[in-house]
């Protein structure tokens, strides 16, 4: 098994070297087959993982596979754990990954770097699975940083694009904001329990309980506190939650299966991931869990508020992964974290479908991405709808669908939570199942139904795209409709993820919620009394009503409540905010420090100012100029050769 | 076999040697004994014995008895990968010379050979008259090699230069004397364990303080170096960067931390207070550039802001008196960081060259869209650059992650400061990265560019090529300063007075 393991990474980046290295020389045609082969050896091997894991009452794996360093006594160390938790990840992310990779060979056909492309997106798959299959605190950082780095790379695919290069440095200074945080948390990590090694310092922890450290003068903080919210704030970067959340709309400037890849479906959920991982530790500090529940609570209303009034089909699906990210970090917040995995499981699903789906619009539409352009293209693109409107019903959480299964299982575990905040976060998540489905259905009538609004040379051209890009879609949807149904037993209520999780016994809202679980279909009957589905359709009706029937209500809102209107527009400010705040002031104050520390002061002043004072520069300048300065030096080193090669040799 | 001595005399005679072969002859003759050298160097690592902390591979000649100052040389685990270092950039730095420098060229390359030669004696004196001779001798082919091949200013640069080091060393030339008045002899390690009183120690860490802050620099006695590399030619950057300032890193935890501990733990906030704000306020400053060499140059100094940084909370880690391990890990990502950044500065300032050479400017606003029309240069840029940001998996992030995570057992704040160059550090870099390599092509220049040759792209490959291996396996160079830095470590917990 240990060689599967190592191979299950191994194999993409074979692929990334070797279209990254000798595109040129393979071609088009045998760098995408080097890159699916590769990432179908990593899918297969997953599966392998998967069921050899299932069949094994848990058995986890975890070992080193090299020492990177030893220093001090600390072990810095490469090594794999696999418990259930990561074999659920890497099967998420090699599938979607292989869907992605076929969907490419369509997309990207006429681009002049389909190579590049490959190398990236299997570079992309290697750094993902190092990250969910690390076993300590050094690699996980590594792989974050490493899926970051790929992040930048796809971003700014397009180098010519001003908007590209633009967002994929926005995307890299964020996450480095949070990567400040997570990296002071590994820090304290390592500081309080002198390993990197999370079976190491989940033992050594629950020591750690009711030791503080004074961060300010005269005000203790709970070490496990300040710990837990420094890899939080690593979360936030990586899993887009508010105030962090900036870079990922604008990540939407990369090709589209990147999009779905990496800024939909996986990277983005890392940091959910991560939480989950160092549940452990977080369980031990109600303060930092009311912290998570609260930031995914505003992240998963406010932006999903956004998304009502893009009209860029990208960002609609942007906003509402934003606004999904907050419901699984919600989840995390009440202390579902098998929630939040399983709803991070199934949305990897849907969204990576309604992304595709999307791009496949694209396509059809000649890469016009405006909904208000779009229109009537259900007759036009009959598999592209109809598994769109399955992604749509997935994600707005109709009964039955996975998204139905993993949201109601968020919203009802939120319900029952007791810690500070939850109040507020239940109120957060119901009022935006009514906005997805808002958002959502409004996207999917202005794009599907409704008049043509397109130009009629692009009409003219509308046609069903490729078998390369429709056969993802429907290989997507098949899990985004059923594999809720099949897996949320085991997953949420059973004992899935056995250690693999821990929950303290006083926040266990889960088991309070499968206290009351008989099967899915009870589940699905079930939510016929509780308020999230009767949100969901009538969010539904609105978008239907308004964008088919009266698109003039829309306007009327819009002009009516223009404060509102432009607030979302201007998506509350961040964004001027951030630019002007961090980027002009740090670069005011850039230039301040050079122009005044540096040259005025230091140079002018205390360098140049002593020396022009007493002649000595100019006194110089003429001994140099006049080569005298030359004659000196040389004969000073040749002096001193002599006098020490003599001495050296002559003994 | 005297290894050392064979290293050092081999490079300066050679030096001396491609003087008389000629202008015409001088690259393959400088080539191959820049080859010849650091071959020798490489039993230095493979037959090092890696359990002690003695100086190994010594040699000791006696030169002037009356004062007790040998030709004495030595290696221990600080100085045997710097001497690596130096011997190893010093091929790059032939090769990046090749058909670069038309003026004068045999003298450009017996100037760097000749330079190596006492850098690797720098790093190999055990005799502190020795070193001291050495670390002077080190600044006249510098001094020279900006003076007659460097850029418009450089006149300003090279008094700049000389002026400030030079004054710096004076101060360090007093201490030693006063050291050799108590000990009766130039032996470092005599000093090492001269017991020395309060005040004295005091003096003596504020003289070996002026001479290597200017060195390696440390804010506020840093300004010399943007303008020196600015106007010292590629390869004399790339040895400014790589080698020299490690010099002064070196001389702390040479001189510094063991002959004077009691004043450098009195002392260390200071030293603390200066390494953060090398970190935070030079990040600020490198973002203000609009010359890529000055950039990089102030990049440099925020790097080794986790030099000094990583050597001087070993007090603040021990304070609360339990294990040496953190101390031990922060003086091993400094030193890390050292070796790291010898390869990647070295890479960055090579970088800027080739591209220099085909469009004659440094500013950041006459590029845009290089990868256009050099993808494969450009490939490399982004993966430098990425390790300038300290990405994990190239050896940029090693030291700043040991040192990171040692600050933090000192105090957060420690941490919290020098963790902002996360964001700094790609901040500056990228942006950089940005307006030079992508968008659309800027202009015409651009559009002639031509991608890197086949020599260019072997010294960039060797170069990522290092900066990839220590990255993914750092224990091979950790291993071998193991015992020397937790010996120093030991020895610095016990005070001399």
């Amino acid at each position: 098994m240990k060689l599967i393991y190592i191979l299950t990474p191994l194999a993409p980046l074979f692929g990334a070297i070797a279209a990254g290295f000798f595109g040129k020389q393979l071609g088009r045609t045998n760098s995408h087959r080097v890159t699916i082969a590769g990432v179908a050896v990593a899918f297969l091997f997953s599966l392998i993982a998967l069921f050899k894991n299932l069949g094994s009452d848990g058995a986890v794996f975890n070992e080193t596979i090299y020492t990177w360093m030893i220093s001090g006594d600390i072990k810095f160390e490469v090594g794999f754990l696999v418990d259930r938790l990561t074999v659920v990840m890497m099967t998420v992310v090699t599938s979607v990954s292989l869907m992605v990779h076929i969907y490419t060979i369509g997309y990207m056909h006429d681009d002049p770097g389909y190579q590049r492309f490959f190398s990236y997106i299997s570079l992309f798959t290697f750094a993902m699975l190092m990250l969910v299959m690390a076993n300590n605190f050094m690699q996980l950082f590594f792989g974050w940083e490493a899926v970051g780095l790929v992040s930048y790379l796809l971003i700014g695919f397009w180098y010519k694009k001003p908007t590209a290069i633009f967002a994929n440095l926005k995307a890299f200074l964020v996450n480095r904001v949070g990567d400040f945080g997570f990296l002071l948390g590994i820090a304290a990590v390592v500081m309080y329990t002198g390993t990197l090694n999370y079976t190491e310092a989940f033992e050594a922890a629950p020591a750690l309980q009711g030791e503080t450290m004074e961060l300010f003068p005269g005000a203790g903080w709970s070490v496990l506190t300040v710990m837990c919210i420094c890899l939080f704030i690593g979360a936030m970067g990586k899993s887009a939650q508010i105030p962090l959340h900036v870079w990922l709309p604008d990540s939407m400037e990369g090709p589209t299966p990147i999009s779905a890849l990496i800024h939909a479906a996986t990277m983005v959920t890392a940091g959910i991931f991560m939480v989950s991982r160092m549940s452990p530790l977080f369980e031990m500090s109600e303060t930092a869990l009311s912290f998570v529940l609260v930031i995914g609570a505003l992240t998963a209303l406010l932006m999903g508020l956004i998304g009502i009034v893009q009209n860029d089909i990208k960002r609609v699906v942007a906003y509402s992964t934003l606004s999904q990210l907050g419901y699984m970090t919600v989840a995390l917040g009440a202390s579902a974290y098998s929630a939040a995995i399983f709803h991070l499981m199934t949305h990897a699903f849907f969204k990576a479908l309604l992304f595709l789906a999307a791009g496949s619009v694209i396509i059809g539409m000649h890469h016009e991405q405006d909904i208000r352009k779009m229109g009537g293209l259900k007759k036009y693109m009959p598999v592209t709808y109809w598994t769109s409107l399955i992604g749509s019903l997935a994600l707005i959480g109709f009964p039955g669908f996975s998204g139905y299964f993993s949201k109601d299982a968020i919203i009802e575990a939120v319900h029952a939570s007791q810690i500070p905040g939850a109040g507020f976060a239940y109120l957060c998540v119901l009022l935006g199942v009514f906005i997805t489905a808002f958002y959502s259905f409004r996207m999917f009538f202005l794009v599907f139904h409704g008049e043509e609004r397109m130009d009629t040379h692009t009409k003219e051209h509308l046609h069903e795209s490729p078998g390369v890009v429709t056969v993802p879609l429907i290989l997507l949807a098949i899990p985004s409709v059923i594999l809720g149904a099949f897996t949320i037993g085991g997953m949420l209520f059973g004992d899935y993820f056995g250690d693999a999780i821990v929950v303290a016994p006083e926040h266990n809202v889960l088991a309070e919620v499968g206290s009351h679980y008989h099967g899915p279909l009870a589940f699905v009957l079930h939510g016929f009394k509780t308020p999230a589905l009767y949100l969901a359709l009538s969010g539904t009706l609105a978008a239907w009503f308004i964008y088919l029937h009266r698109p003039d209500i829309a306007d009327w809102f819009a002009t009516k409540f223009g404060f509102l209107h432009r607030l979302l527009e201007n998506k509350y400010g961040f964004d001027d905010f951030n630019q002007k705040v961090f980027a002009g002031g740090s670069l005011n104050l850039a230039d301040k420090l050079w122009n005044i520390g540096d040259v005025k002061l230091i140079d002018g002043a205390m360098v140049n100012g002593s020396a022009n004072k007493i002649g000595l520069l100019s006194s110089f300048v003429r001994t140099v100029q006049s080569g005298f300065l030359y004659h000196y030096a040389f004969a000073m080193i040749i002096g001193l050769l002599a006098m020490l090669f003599v001495l050296s040799f002559t003994n | 076999m005297p290894l050392l001595s064979i290293i050092i005399w081999l490079t300066i005679l050679g030096g001396i040697l491609v003087l008389f072969v000629g202008d015409q002859k001088c690259r393959p003759v400088a080539l191959a004994i820049s080859i010849a050298a650091f071959l020798f160097s490489l039993p230095l690592y493979f037959g090092f014995d890696t359990s002690t902390a003695q100086m190994q591979f010594t040699e000791n000649v006696a030169w002037l008895p009356s004062f007790d100052i040998n030709y004495a040389l030595g290696v221990d685990g600080i100085a045997m990968p710097l001497i690596l270092l130096t011997t190893f950039i010093n091929i790059i730095v032939v090769v990046s010379a090749w058909e670069v420098i038309e003026d004068k060229p045999a003298m450009y390359l017996a100037s760097f050979l000749i330079m190596t030669g006492f850098m690797v004696g720098v790093f190999a004196a055990t005799d502190a008259i020795l070193f001291y001779i050495f670390f002077e001798a080190t600044l006249i082919p510098m001094f020279l090699i900006i003076g007659i091949w460097g850029g418009p200013r450089r006149v300003y640069a090279t008094i700049k230069f000389f002026l400030y080091t030079f004054l710096g060393s004076v101060f360090m030339l007093v201490a030693l004397i006063y050291l050799y008045s108590n000990a009766d002899t130039f032996a470092i390690s005599a000093f090492h364990d001269l017991p020395i009183e309060a005040n004295a120690q005091t003096l003596i860490f504020l003289a070996f303080f002026i001479a290597f802050a200017v060195k390696i620099p440390m804010w506020p006695v840093h300004t010399w170096l943007p303008d020196a590399h600015v106007e010292a030619p590629t390869a004399g950057s790339a040895v400014l960067a790589a080698i020299m300032l490690k010099m002064g890193g070196y001389g702390f935890l040479r001189f510094s931390l063991p002959i004077v501990p009691d004043a450098s733990q009195q002392l260390s906030w200071l030293m603390i207070l200066l390494s953060l704000i090398a970190v935070v306020y030079i990040g600020f400053v490198a973002l203000a550039q609009s010359d890529m060499k000055k950039l990089i140059a102030y990049s440099s100094i925020s790097h080794m802001g986790f030099v000094t940084l990583g050597m001087f909370i070993v007090f603040g880690v021990l304070d609360d008196g339990q294990s040496s391990s953190h101390a031990i890990m922060g003086i091993e990502g400094a030193m890390v960081q050292m070796i790291s950044h010898g390869f990647i500065s070295a890479a960055m300032f090579l970088c800027v060259g080739v591209v220099y050479d085909r469009m004659h400017s440094r500013m950041i606003s006459d590029y845009g869209g290089v990868v256009n029309t050099m993808p494969v240069f450009a490939a490399f840029m982004v993966f430098f650059a990425m390790s300038n940001a300290g990405l994990p998996g190239t050896s940029g992030f090693v030291g700043e992650f040991m040192v990171i995570l040692a600050s933090f057992k000192a105090n957060f704040w420690f941490a919290f400061l020098a963790a902002t160059t996360l964001i700094l550090g790609a901040a500056y870099t990228l942006w950089m990265v940005k307006r030079v390599i992508f968008g659309e092509v800027a202009n015409e220049k651009v559009a002639a560019l031509t991608d890197i040759n086949q020599r260019e792209k072997f010294m960039l490959g060797v170069l990522a090529a290092m900066v990839l291996f220590f990255g993914l396996w750092p224990q091979p160079l950790v291993d071998v300063m193991h015992a020397s830095i937790a010996n120093l470590v030991q020895h610095v917990t016990v005070s001399k007075l």
